[in-house]
């Protein structure tokens, strides 16, 4: 079962609710390796991929900081024109829609974090399909 | 111009005789109604033994949480059957307030709302458009009934939509309007940036403002605004609605209907009456209403006498604008909201925490900050977005106004017992 964790964090959408909420972070040497924020009007929601994402959550939460764990899967593709396509065509066959996305290339390595609403089944199919599907471990080593 | 002159200017003496009178009749009405039966038997008064207004003090008050406790008809001094009208306030997870209205009492409103009318100099050649509320708030049809009486052509028009209400003016000539203070603004401004100046293309001439209380500044910038003469009426549920006390021409202060009100000003605190002209709480006792009479009912309004006569030459005295409440209630768009009402709402959704903060601003804009319960966040934007649109609807289901919701961080709304903290009021009526 690969699946990803990311820690979703609610905030006000004014200054210095990043620098809190990283500050809580790093006190407990928590490592950040991608970031997005989605903001609407008067707040926003940060989605973390971090080293320990069950810590990181517990210290949000004992701050008063509403965070929780949201289930993702991180597939990796070659770094061409047309993997990406491959990806979406997969899940496209099978029905199933792409939420909240985040792709980046480093080291090399195309990487895209996507939330769908059966991860577990969606990394499966992607699997058999030959795609590689990264354990929580692996995405730390990218 | 009088609507009814003789009344109007009764001399004192015969004024204060009518008014003991009819206190005597009512507080005899009422001896069939359990709720004060029991007020009576507790002061052991009865109706001969009330010899003046010097006596009222020994009549026991009546409240708002009253009505709310004898809710639905417990206060009804007639038989259902004789009831035609029913009003309430605004509210559904607390108990509202009834008033009832026999036939009588539906023409009697209307007496009062025309006697306003004539006082400021409308006729049956004008075209009324109130920009009121209808339905169970009295400011619809309670002022309605009013302008027919006068013989006035009435445009029901409620409020909003102003690019309708242009048009409603436009067409058919409306020269007296009924509205809020917040919606003239809003409306004059809507026509300034039409470009519409209202003395050239409008045939407006006067405004009765009221619903929620306003300085003297702000009707001089609505006059200004609209050109027209701006008229302070006052008037709540439990006393018919608008038509208690309304200016005259002269702009000096709201004449109370004496011979259908007796009129005290107290201590809010202690219930004594205060020396004459001095400010404090108002209490209304409804000495010409059949179906549900109130005998010193607690207004909560702040205002004081104006002393000496009026230039009108109505003996009916005068009170002050409304400066206050003594209590904690707000008036928003001219519906009256108690913090509690928002508390209930707020305690029956789960998602979200019990602490709040009530930000009014601008002319009638209120939001409502409330704070996310961290265990019911999942992570997703749309649920928060979902979550902030369901508390704003059942805070406008409650409240018959809807404010804008802000979802804020858990803990970080001042946690405090007293309502100075809970409502920060920044508006500039």
């Amino acid at each position: 079962m690969n699946t990803v964790k990311l820690v979703a964090v609610f905030a006000e959408n004014r200054p210095g609710q990043a620098a809190r909420i990283t500050g809580i972070l790093a006190r407990v040497d928590i490592n950040i390796r991608c970031i997005t924020v989605a903001s609407s009007g008067t707040y926003g929601v940060m989605k973390l991929l971090v080293n320990d994402p069950d810590l990181a959550c517990r210290a949000l939460n004992q701050e008063g900081v509403a965070a929780t764990l949201v289930d993702v899967i991180a597939v990796e593709m070659a770094d061409k024109a047309g993997a990406l396509h491959s990806v979406a065509e997969c899940l496209a066959s099978h029905n199933i829609n792409l939420a909240n996305t985040t792709g980046f290339v480093v080291n090399g390595r195309a990487i895209v974090v996507i939330e769908v609403q059966e991860p577990v089944q969606a990394g499966d199919l992607l699997t058999k399909q030959g795609f590689h599907v990264l354990t929580q471990k692996e995405t730390l080593t990218v | 111009m009088f609507w009814q002159q003789e009344m109007e200017t009764l001399d004192r003496p015969a004024l204060d005789a009518l008014q003991l009178k009819r206190l005597r009749e009512t507080v005899h009405r009422l001896e069939r109604v359990p709720f004060y039966q029991r007020k009576f038997l507790e002061t052991g008064l009865k109706p001969e033994e009330i010899k003046s207004a010097a006596d009222m003090p020994r009549l026991p008050f009546t409240t708002a949480a009253d009505l709310r406790e004898n809710y639905p008809d417990g206060l009804l001094a007639v038989s259902r059957q004789e009831v035609l009208r029913l009003h309430t306030s605004s509210g559904t997870t607390g108990k509202p307030k009834a008033l009832f209205f026999s036939r009588r009492d539906v023409d009697t409103a209307a007496e009062l709302i025309a006697r306003a009318f004539c006082m400021t100099g409308v006729t049956r050649r004008d075209v009324f458009q109130n920009m009121m509320s209808y339905g169970l708030f009295t400011g619809g049809l309670v002022m309605h009934y009013g302008a027919e009486k006068v013989g006035c052509m009435v445009i029901p028009s409620g409020p909003g939509t102003s690019e309708r209400q242009l048009l409603l003016m436009q067409d058919f000539g409306t020269t007296v309007i009924h509205v809020t203070p917040s919606y003239a603004f809003y409306f004059a401004d809507f026509l300034e940036k039409k470009g519409i100046v209202p003395r050239k293309s409008l045939a407006l001439r006067k405004a009765f403002v009221g619903a929620e209380p306003y300085t003297e500044e702000t009707r001089r910038k609505i006059e200004a605004a609209l050109g027209i003469d701006v008229y302070n009426s006052y008037g709540l549920t439990e006393m018919n609605g608008p038509g208690v006390a309304f200016e005259c021409e002269g702009k000096c202060g709201m004449h109370v209907w004496e011979d259908n009100f007796v009129l005290e000003i107290v201590n809010p605190a202690t219930g004594e009456p205060v020396s004459e002209g001095q400010p404090g709480e108002m209490v209304l006792t409804s000495i010409n209403r059949e179906a549900m009479p109130l005998l010193r009912y607690r207004t909560r309004d702040l205002t004081s006498v104006i002393p000496g006569p009026c230039a009108c030459g109505r003996t009916h005295r005068r009170i002050q604008r409304i400066s206050g409440r003594s209590d904690d209630m707000l008036i928003v768009r001219g519906v009256n909201i108690f913090p509690q009402q928002i508390e209930r709402v707020l305690m029956s959704i789960p998602q979200i925490g019990r602490n709040y903060l009530i930000q009014l601003e601008g002319l009638d804009e209120m939001t409502v900050k409330v704070e996310l319960s961290p265990e019911s966040f999942d992570g997703q934007v749309g649920h928060l977005t979902e979550l902030q649109n369901l508390v704003a609807e059942k805070l406008r289901a409650e409240l018959w106004v809807r404010p804008k919701v802000d979802l804020v961080a858990s803990g970080s709304l001042p946690v405090t017992e007293g309502k100075a903290k809970r409502v920060i009021d920044k508006r500039s009526l």
